[in-house]
């Protein structure tokens, strides 16, 4: 891949209004009661496609070298799944420790 | 009769895989800074809910108002990839303008975090309140303190521009300032959504 190969302003204006929506659709679905069940995986998946969006064509992920994809992938990988552990770790603590606690 | 081609800028240097060595190294920081801010919101999410006072995020997080410094800060976004287009094609009157829009836009956000943190301060809510104001503040804070260096490495930049010190052949330093600030951005993304519209 060739590391200039930007694209058009065209391209920037068009990711911009599919940001815009997503915004609007996510503040939507904050405020409407029939999405509440199901609101935290609409949100996670809006503010995912929000995330890929800007990365790939703000700061030019799909059309650089796959190693910038790389050292941007790998730690966030990582991120994502010691946040996952410390999730599940503490939360699983502090929920043993609040239940004996009551008891 | 031949001639020589023109120089390289001076700064430019590259690797053995034929990669700018600025850009990669600018990537490999914004890896480590994706393993700070999920910490941070790891921290934020550990101890969701788990307040003994108030006040508490439905009490006080105001959606309209931060759905505004969203938009705000996407729009910053697209001015400076706007920018960016404009010094590579050596358009540097729309480059100076759109760099001049995103440290604005950036300045904009700003302001609403200060009068945020204000009104979240007089109605109660402080670092030592409880654990929703001791996470939120240090969260949203490290963002802030992220905004406010690419609000700074903006304005020099377009000062550098108006000293016709920054041209095209500088495309790579605005493009580096761009990783930076759009990664700003994607960090918002992520926190608008987790702190903000899950509570």
């Amino acid at each position: 891949m060739n590391e200039h190969s930007h694209p058009a302003a065209g391209v920037y204006l068009r990711v911009a209004a599919v940001l815009v929506i997503l915004t609007v659709l996510e503040v939507g679905v904050f405020y409407v009661p029939a999405f509440h069940p199901v609101l935290v995986p609409v949100l996670l998946v809006l503010s995912a496609v929000k995330f890929t969006l800007v990365v790939m064509f703000y700061m030019h992920l799909k059309a650089d070298s796959r190693v910038f994809t790389f050292l941007f992938g790998a730690p966030l990988l990582l991120a994502a799944v010691v946040m996952v552990a410390l999730l599940f770790l503490l939360l699983g603590a502090l929920t043993l420790r609040g239940a004996a606690g009551a008891a | 009769m031949t001639h020589a081609a023109p120089a390289p800028p001076a700064a430019a240097h590259h690797t053995s895989l034929g990669l700018d060595n600025r850009k990669m190294a600018f990537w490999a920081f914004i890896g480590s800074e994706c393993l700070l801010f999920t910490s941070l919101i790891s921290t934020y999410l550990v101890y969701k809910g788990r307040s003994v006072v108030g006040p508490y995020p439905h009490e006080i997080l105001n959606i309209p108002f931060t759905s505004v410094s969203t938009f705000d800060l996407l729009m910053s976004s697209l001015m400076m990839v706007l920018a960016l287009a404009a010094v590579q094609r050596g358009d540097m009157k729309w480059g100076k303008i759109w760099l001049f829009c995103t440290a604005l836009l950036g300045l904009v956000f700003l302001g609403g975090q200060v009068i945020e943190f204000t009104e979240f301060v007089h109605k109660g809510l402080t670092l030592q309140t409880n654990l929703f104001g001791c996470t939120f503040f240090v969260l949203t804070g490290t963002h802030g303190a992220h905004v406010t260096v690419g609000v700074l490495w903006l304005l020099t930049l377009w000062v550098r521009a108006l000293q016709g010190k920054l041209t095209s052949a500088n495309a790579m330093t605005v493009e580096i300032t761009g990783l930076y600030w759009h990664f700003v951005d994607v960090v918002w993304i992520v926190i608008f959504t987790v702190v903000y519209l899950i509570q």
